[in-house]
């Protein structure tokens, strides 16, 4: 054991380190509440302890060993299930709820994290591995193993770095106005408000906002329901949104110009900030399940040209 | 589990007697406008619809 010892330990913390990193990088990311933080932190634990060992065992030629790695994706997997379970469950609580495809994102991203602590913690065992190999002080040992660890941290994190709207959108602030009962943003219908009292409001405190994709890409990005579901999400629950159960009128919807695949958006706030909505929605981040890339495909001759 | 009907037109409230016969949705008839709004304000309130105006004299409440 003491042969590895420093490959252990240093992959080991390297691994927890990449875990404990992405806790951080985002406060939207849920969850950062002090339980949740202390179960993904010992599955971190767990996820790179399982990376560190894979490397001491090859060099023991204990092959069998490896196979554990099949199982820790298993309960890997586990742990995407439970982060979409309890979204699920609380989904029913939220005023503006999260939407099925920004449940799997999350949880899907949570899978991922477990993975990149195994694969930071080898990726320094192996650091660890070669200065063995080539007989260097235990202290190079280290130094080489946090290297390493680094490297695939830093890539990692740039590969799981998802897209904001920001990057395939112009967000603006857009106007609200009522064609007869229909209130209507950047010439777009949104809902029908019969209530006289509901259309004062939006007239009075309503801010929205109009994103214009940049691209063909852009455009089936922002017509996928799930989607629009999560910046509607991500809008009312960081602004604040003015609105009970039994007030539907103000939730936000977030509507499609069919013409040209603008979205408009709708939103009362607590305090009525166009500039924040703008802000939100810009930092809303593009969903996995979401991209599309429809100007590639096979059929699609005439796009392709452009 | 939240269990309910949806997408259905739970009441309708009108001015306008002509316009509107209904063998699904109780209908509420209204003196004016203005007890026309405080009515359906009332029963969204109570069915947690959302009234929408078809202009003709006549809200609809539906849940969605």
């Amino acid at each position: 054991m003491d042969k590895y010892f420093i490959s252990i330990v240093t992959s080991l913390i390297m691994g927890t380190l990449a875990r404990v990193l992405m806790m951080k990088v985002d406060y939207r990311q849920y969850p950062t509440y002090p339980q949740a933080y202390l179960s993904h932190f010992t599955l971190g634990i767990i996820a790179a302890a399982l990376g560190a060992v894979a490397i001491p065992s090859i060099a023991e030629k204990e092959f069998v060993a490896v196979t554990f790695l099949a199982l820790a994706a298993q309960q890997f997997r586990d742990v995407r299930n439970m982060e979409r379970q309890s979204l699920d469950n609380i989904e029913v609580t939220e005023l503006v709820p999260r939407g099925t495809a920004y449940i799997e994102d999350i949880a899907k991203t949570f899978e991922a994290r477990n993975y990149m602590a195994i694969l930071t913690a080898i990726g320094s065992s192996i650091g660890v591995y070669i200065a063995i190999y080539f007989k260097l002080h235990w202290s190079v040992q280290i130094v080489i193993g946090v290297v390493f660890g680094a490297i695939v941290i830093f890539y990692l994190t740039q590969m799981l770095k998802g897209g904001a709207i920001d990057d395939i959108a112009d967000v603006r602030v857009a106007e609200i106005t009522f064609e007869g009962p229909l209130l209507t943003i950047a010439g777009v219908p949104v809902m029908n408000i019969g209530l006289k009292e509901s259309r004062k409001i939006f007239q009075d405190v309503g801010i929205a906002v109009e994103i214009i994709p940049k691209n063909p890409y852009a455009v089936a990005i922002l017509g996928n329901i799930g989607q629009r579901q999560s910046i509607q999400h991500n809008a009312a629950t960081q602004l604040g949104i003015r609105k009970d159960l039994d007030e539907p009128d103000f939730t936000p919807i977030a509507r499609r110009n069919p013409e040209n695949g603008n979205i408009v958006m709708a939103l009362i706030t607590m305090e009525s900030d166009a500039e924040a909505l703008v802000e939100v929605v810009k930092r809303s981040p593009v969903l996995e399940s979401s991209k599309r890339k429809p100007v590639d495909a096979a059929g699609n001759h005439k796009n392709r040209e452009k | 589990m939240d269990i309910g009907i949806k997408e259905n037109i739970v009441a309708i409230v009108t001015i306008n007697k002509d316009i509107v016969s209904s063998s699904s949705a109780p209908i509420f008839y209204a003196e004016n406008e203005e007890q026309r709004e405080r009515v359906a304000l009332l029963i969204a309130k109570t069915t947690r619809g959302m009234v929408h105006d078809l202009e003709i004299g006549t809200y609809i409440i539906v849940r969605h």
